[in-house]
Parts: structure tokens; C-alpha cells; sequence
């Protein structure tokens, strides 16, 4: 079995209009046995940056732990916090130091830049960049999510539809899929709010 | 054939583990004390390769008592659990230990906690856990009826109700647990459940 597939996630982002929503799964297991249905898998870095990790769960905890360690710093430093778009480099880079003996995990990065524009973007478990103007997905579900996000995606969405249309396709990507589910857990950010709410979906 | 559980109930935490020290076919010993007192607050029920086992959580309660020197009071129990998170973490790419752990502990400020280690260091708060191939019948017995709050009483209750079932469905199953108890008085030994005595060796 493949070690993206130890412990099971579903991860996804989508662009809104002046928002953007960030959802994954709530399933913490190990192979086959569920051991917790509260895991947190995303990550607030600060008010307009979060991030989920996908993929193996100790490594997706060492990289959130360092990614907070860096930010300190840069906020020490700078003295504010770091736009997505550092962010995404910044995290791109880490994993790419372990280029031959790799963090065993998928980042899905969430944001808003200058004048509160949404960037989201995802990268490989050695920082390959993807950017992408309307959604991202990683995890064990990702195939489904890339089929389920596809379709139900409209550009320029309010946060409320947002929010059901990322609901909607999270939880029928992850009722295919063996690993993830056990309900969800979405984050809607605009400028001005973070709405956080826990989706019911199958429990098995 | 390890089998350690745990379970938080209402101002206290309980830990079981099995009591058999085995290498290949052969029992060593039945009276093995697999869960170690960290600190007048703390129980850690380990799971694994024997050396490891030994090893790595005497460091973990030396360290944590050396905090307590240096610092003058004691590790909570979350931040003893990052501890060793942390310490499984730094070897798991170097020189891994095979130790599956739940670490059991009672605050003032928050109570009674468990928290679910794994061998490659994924850790999670949870309020029922369990390792081995006994977890299989231990998990789903404390699915079944645990409730939040429980009694000491009731807590025990259960704890045999999983071993009666790891005892009649597990092919290799250990005879004899100790269960262990950590509240606001400290932790200590609750009690053993045993089906075979180790015949006393007289004196020479």
C-alpha cells in the first residue's frame, strides 16, 4: 500500500468572488481501522493564509509545526504577516529540501493576497507549484474531488453558494472513497470573516 | 499480540495493558508491567518491540523529570505528549522506534486527557484508544458503550467487558492485563486481571 494512502485525507479549495473556501475530511485512520473522526486537517496560518495537509498524518503535523516556526519568524521580522503567494513559496521550498527523502504530504494552500484577491494553489509532496485560478484538491479522494469540483464549479460565487457548492462536491468525493469522510470540515473566508462549520455526511 | 487500551471518563483517565513478555513462540513473562508512571500525573501504556519499548519511554519519564527540576513544575500533559511526539518524530528518519503509545494524564486546569501516539509519531487527543490486534474487539467494544463521564466503576466495567472479549476472540490472547488509573490523587495501579499466576522461584 502506498504511503500517501497510511492514514487517508480529502483536501479542497475553491475561488470566490473576493472569497474563498477550504474544506477537507474529518477522518483520522490507520489502513483500514478509523481511530478518530475529529482530526484537523487545516491549518489557520493567519487571518487570510491557511493551509490543509494531505497525506501521511506525522509528517502533515512536522510540516505544519515547521510552517509555523518559519512564520513566527518572518512576522518577528517583517513585522506583518506573509501573503499567500510567499506562503506557497516558502512551503514549496521546505518540501523541496527533502527532495530525496521526502515529507510524505499534499499542501493545499488558501489565501487572500493584495486587495483581498483569492489565491489558492496545491503542490506535489516535493513542492512542485500548482497554481490554479478556480480549485484545488488533494488526497486519497482527489480523483473524485477533480470530477465533483469540475462539475458543480461556477466562477465568481458568493460565499454562502461557496460554501454549498464545496460542501457538496467534498462529500460526494468522499463517499467514494474508502479512506476519508467520517463528515467535513469547511472554512469560508472573506475579508472580513472566517466562517467555520462541520458538515454531517456518512459516518462509515 | 500486544494489547494496550485507554479511556477518559469523568475526572480520570484508565489505561489497560496486557502483561506478557514474549519473543517468537516462547512467553518470557506474564507479570510484565507494560504501562510506566511518568509522573505523580502521568501514565504511558506502551506497545512494541521490547527494546524499544523500554528504552524510549524511560527517556520520555526522565525527561519529563528533568523539566520538572529545571523548570519547577510539571509538564502538561499535551505538551508531554508533543514531547514525544517530537522525539519519535526526530528518529523516525534516522532510527525509528517501533513504540505505539497512549499516554494518559490529569491537569488541574483541564482535567483527565488520552492522547494516541503512533510508532511514526502521528499524535491525537481522543478519548478512547486502543493498539494492537486486540484493539479490533477492545475499539469496538468501547464504541459500543462507552459514554462521556463515566464512573470509575463503569470505566472498569468496560475494561473488562473488552478484555473478556480480546480473551475469547483474539487467537493469541495475552492471559493476564494491568489496568492503571490517573485522577486528580495521581496515578497509580488499579488492579490486575489474571488468568495465569507465575509460579514464585524460591530464593537460592
Amino acid at each position: 500500500m502506498s504511503i500517501f494512502e497510511y492514514n487517508g485525507s480529502a483536501l479542497v479549495a475553491m475561488v470566490g468572488k473576493n472569497c474563498f473556501a477550504i474544506a477537507s475530511d474529518r477522518r483520522f485512520g490507520v489502513q483500514l481501522q478509523t481511530i478518530a473522526t475529529d482530526f484537523q486537517r487545516i491549518y489557520k496560518i493567519h487571518d487570510k493564509v491557511f493551509i490543509g495537509l494531505s497525506g501521511l498524518a506525522t509528517d502533515a503535523q512536522t510540516v505544519y509545526q515547521r510552517l509555523v516556526f518559519r512564520h513566527k519568524l518572518y512576522q518577528l521580522r517583517e513585522e506583518r504577516d506573509m501573503k499567500p503567494e510567499t506562503f506557497a513559496s516558502l512551503v514549496s521550498a521546505l518540501l523541496y529540501e527533502k527532495r530525496f527523502g521526502p515529507y510524505f504530504c499534499q499542501p493545499v494552500i488558501a489565501g487572500l493576497g493584495d486587495e483581498d484577491k483569492p489565491f489558492i494553489c496545491t503542490m506535489d509532496s516535493i513542492g512542485a507549484k500548482e497554481l490554479a485560478k478556480d480549485f484545488v484538491v488533494a488526497g486519497t479522494a482527489s480523483e473524485s474531488l477533480y470530477g465533483a469540483c469540475e462539475a458543480m464549479f461556477k466562477p465568481d460565487m458568493e460565499p454562502e453558494e461557496l460554501f454549498e457548492t464545496i460542501s457538496q462536491a467534498l462529500l460526494s468525493s468522499v463517499d467514494r472513497d474508502c479512506l476519508s469522510g467520517w463528515g467535513g470540515h469547511v472554512y469560508v473566508v472573506t475579508p472580513t470573516e472566517v466562517t467555520e462549520r462541520i458538515l454531517k455526511g456518512r459516518m462509515d | 499480540m500486544e494489547c494496550v487500551f485507554g479511556l477518559v471518563g469523568k475526572d480520570f483517565a484508565l489505561v489497560v495493558a496486557d502483561t506478557s513478555a514474549v519473543h517468537s513462540i516462547l512467553v518470557h513473562k506474564s507479570n510484565e508491567d507494560k504501562i510506566m508512571l511518568l509522573d505523580s500525573h502521568k501514565l504511558m501504556g506502551a506497545s512494541g518491540e521490547a527494546g524499544d519499548r523500554v528504552q524510549f519511554t524511560e527517556y520520555i519519564q526522565k525527561n519529563v523529570a528533568l523539566y520538572q527540576f529545571r523548570n519547577g513544575i510539571p509538564l502538561t500533559t499535551a505538551a508531554a505528549a508533543n514531547f514525544t511526539r517530537g522525539e519519535l518524530a526526530t528518529a523516525l528518519r534516522k532510527n525509528p522506534y517501533s513504540v505505539n503509545i497512549l499516554l494518559a494524564g490529569y491537569d488541574k486546569e483541564t482535567g483527565p486527557s488520552l492522547y494516541y501516539i503512533d510508532y511514526i509519531a502521528s499524535v491525537h487527543k481522543v478519548d478512547k484508544g486502543a493498539f494492537g490486534y486486540g484493539s479490533y474487539f477492545s475499539l469496538a467494544m468501547m464504541d459500543r458503550h462507552y459514554r462521556s463521564n463515566m464512573s470509575v466503576e463503569e470505566a472498569v466495567d468496560l475494561a473488562d467487558k473488552c478484555i473478556v472479549e480480546i480473551r475469547s476472540r483474539l487467537v493469541v490472547a495475552p492471559p493476564n492485563f494491568v489496568i492503571k488509573i490517573v485522577d486528580k490523587d495521581g496515578a497509580r495501579e488499579y488492579g490486575w486481571r489474571e488468568t495465569i499466576k507465575d509460579t514464585q522461584v524460591p530464593a537460592a
